[in-house]
């Protein structure tokens, strides 16, 4: 029992990992960009869900809310490219690197400024019911993140895989001297990358305030999330989400059967051995070029 | 100054990095002909192409595309007005299948006859019918030479520019697929401008020739008076003069220079 019950909220938390490492790979793959600001733009998110939705602010219906903090979000990540980062295209990885950091700082302050420094929580229709079955109390909230990361999953695999703009998607990352060739707007599908990276983010952001509560430094998640890329192998968007969902796993396990304090090393840990056992991650998409 | 030709390039000035790749080259492809450009390794052969298909932007100079200037314009809007690149090196997209590779080709295109033409492909290229399925990183070269010539077939262009398709190539595959370049051109009307240093396969499909030199046009003709030629004969196909070792005490000189 106890067992499935720290499975169920390791997968919980494993879940928003994944989901923010979601849009850590996708950005990486479309523009060869690391963009470090991902989890601030899943705080950003969800504070405004929080901003939209919570009694002492607007106020409005939770999934109306919802969905103006996905679209805003998708806005702030299509303008993050469009603004900034298009200019520096062509420029070093570390100079993406810096600047991303730095827009993540200014994303924290902003949501500082507006939202004040103390933890909030978002309103939901969810918080604080439990769901009881098989003499198992599980969190609805807990239930919601998993099964709203499953259903995102299955929809991103369908526009991935089906839709005419996935498919270019994936082949601009997979190829972009040969996507502009063959006439697909390589630039535009940048900034669609980067919106859909905010969505992502935007939905990572409601999960997780829907769990507990945020907070502007909450963003530094995303360092978390990002071992979980890496370990899944940076390039690879199911391989995120299994990281995450590791990575996830490992954290209640080891607060349970480990010496406090050595539980928060855990994801590190293992990042590390991934990297000296696996350098390419555990679900790398690597294919040698034929020559 | 207007030829009529399909594609007409005028004093074409471009720079490869710091490198001026190209000093000012003219050259004309008319509707429905194999137009041949050779040269060795470094003459700005892919430069040529890359600025005509809009990636690389020139420096001075003019293309145009039935007479309307095309230079400068972003690559994909190139593409639908009919100028289709086909990159050196058979980029393919590896990880999607050959199936969604073909129909990328026609991703401008919104017009409802893209699955007969993808019957039309597979009609030329009947090896990638069997791996429709399969992604793209796992064919052969020679299957991934088809697969990126049968691509950009799926953007109906009316003209192909084809970077050295037989790079790295068997010359067996090689003959089997400029013999195809032929064939496309013929049947089904695309003109055909095609980069290859292996000159002798390429004039052999060609209608007419350029030689590019260190940027610059250095000989052209059309492709049977360009394969009697000595020059050509000496310097890109491999022939000698008479004669073997010991009669010939001199180095020939290019009569271009």
């Amino acid at each position: 029992m106890e067992i499935l019950q720290l499975t169920v909220s390791g997968l919980a938390n494993g879940c928003i990992y994944g989901l923010i490492a979601l849009g850590f790979v996708l950005i990486y793959k479309a523009t060869e960009q690391v963009n470090f600001a991902q989890g601030d733009m899943m705080m950003l998110g969800a504070f405004l869900a929080v901003g939209l939705g919570n009694a002492d602010w607007l106020g409005m219906p939770f999934l109306v809310a919802c969905a103006g903090a996905v679209a805003g979000m998708a806005a702030v990540g299509w303008s993050m490219e469009r603004l900034v980062l298009r200019r520096i295209f062509g420029q070093s990885q570390v100079t993406v690197v810096i600047l991303t950091i730095a827009l993540g700082f200014v994303l924290r302050f902003v949501a500082g400024l507006v939202w004040g420094h103390e933890p909030l929580s978002l309103e939901n229709p969810l918080a604080g019911s439990n769901a009881r079955f098989a003499g198992l109390v599980l969190g609805l909230d807990e239930v919601a993140v998993i099964v709203v990361t499953l259903l995102l999953t299955g929809l991103l695999f369908v526009f991935f895989n089906r839709s005419r703009l996935g498919i270019a998607m994936q082949a601009s990352s997979q190829n972009q001297l040969a996507a502009y060739y063959m006439g697909i707007p390589v630039r535009r599908i940048h900034g669609l990358t980067w919106a859909l990276a905010g969505a992502i983010a935007a939905i990572a952001g409601i999960l997780f305030a829907t769990k507990g509560s945020i907070d502007p430094s909450a963003g530094l998640l995303g360092i978390k999330a990002f071992a979980a890329a890496v370990i899944g192998g940076f390039g690879s968007l199911p391989g995120a989400l299994l990281g995450g969902l590791l990575v996830g796993l490992s954290e209640p396990f080891a607060a349970r059967f480990i010496a406090a304090g050595y539980s928060q090393i855990i994801p590190y840990a293992l990042l590390i051995v991934v990297l000296l056992l696996r350098p390419q991650g555990l679900f790398s998409q690597v294919m040698g070029k034929k020559v | 100054m207007s030829s009529g030709a399909l594609l007409e390039v005028r004093n074409l000035e471009s720079y490869y990095g710091p490198v001026m790749a190209l000093r000012g080259v003219s050259l004309d492809v008319p509707e429905g002909s194999v137009v041949t450009v050779l040269g060795a390794n470094g003459a700005g052969k892919t430069t040529l192409l890359r600025t005509i298909s809009g990636v690389l932007d020139p420096e001075k100079g003019s293309v145009a595309l039935a007479g309307e200037a095309i230079a400068g314009v972003d690559p994909d809007v190139i593409v639908t007005r009919g100028v289709v690149h086909v990159p050196e090196g058979r980029e393919v997209f590896p990880l999607l299948s050959v199936a969604s590779n073909l129909r990328l080709g026609a991703y401008t295109r919104s017009d409802d006859a893209i699955e007969d033409d993808l019957g039309l492909v597979l009609g030329y290229f009947p090896v990638l019918k069997e791996r429709l399925a399969q992604p793209a990183g796992t064919l052969s070269g020679g299957e991934q030479q088809m697969l990126v010539i049968g691509r950009a077939l799926m953007a109906r262009p009316r003209i192909m520019l084809l970077d050295e398709p037989s790079l790295g190539l068997s010359p067996r595959l090689v003959s089997a697929i400029l013999a195809t370049v032929r064939r496309l051109n013929r049947e089904q009307g695309v003109s055909m401008l095609l980069v290859e240093q292996n000159a002798r396969q390429a004039l052999d499909i060609a209608d007419y020739g350029y030689v590019l030199e260190l940027g610059r046009v250095v000989l052209d003709g059309p492709a049977d008076r360009l394969r009697q030629s000595a020059d050509i004969r000496e310097f890109y196909l491999g022939g000698q003069a008479a004669g073997g070792r010991g009669e010939r005490r001199w180095k020939r000189r290019k009569t271009w220079r």
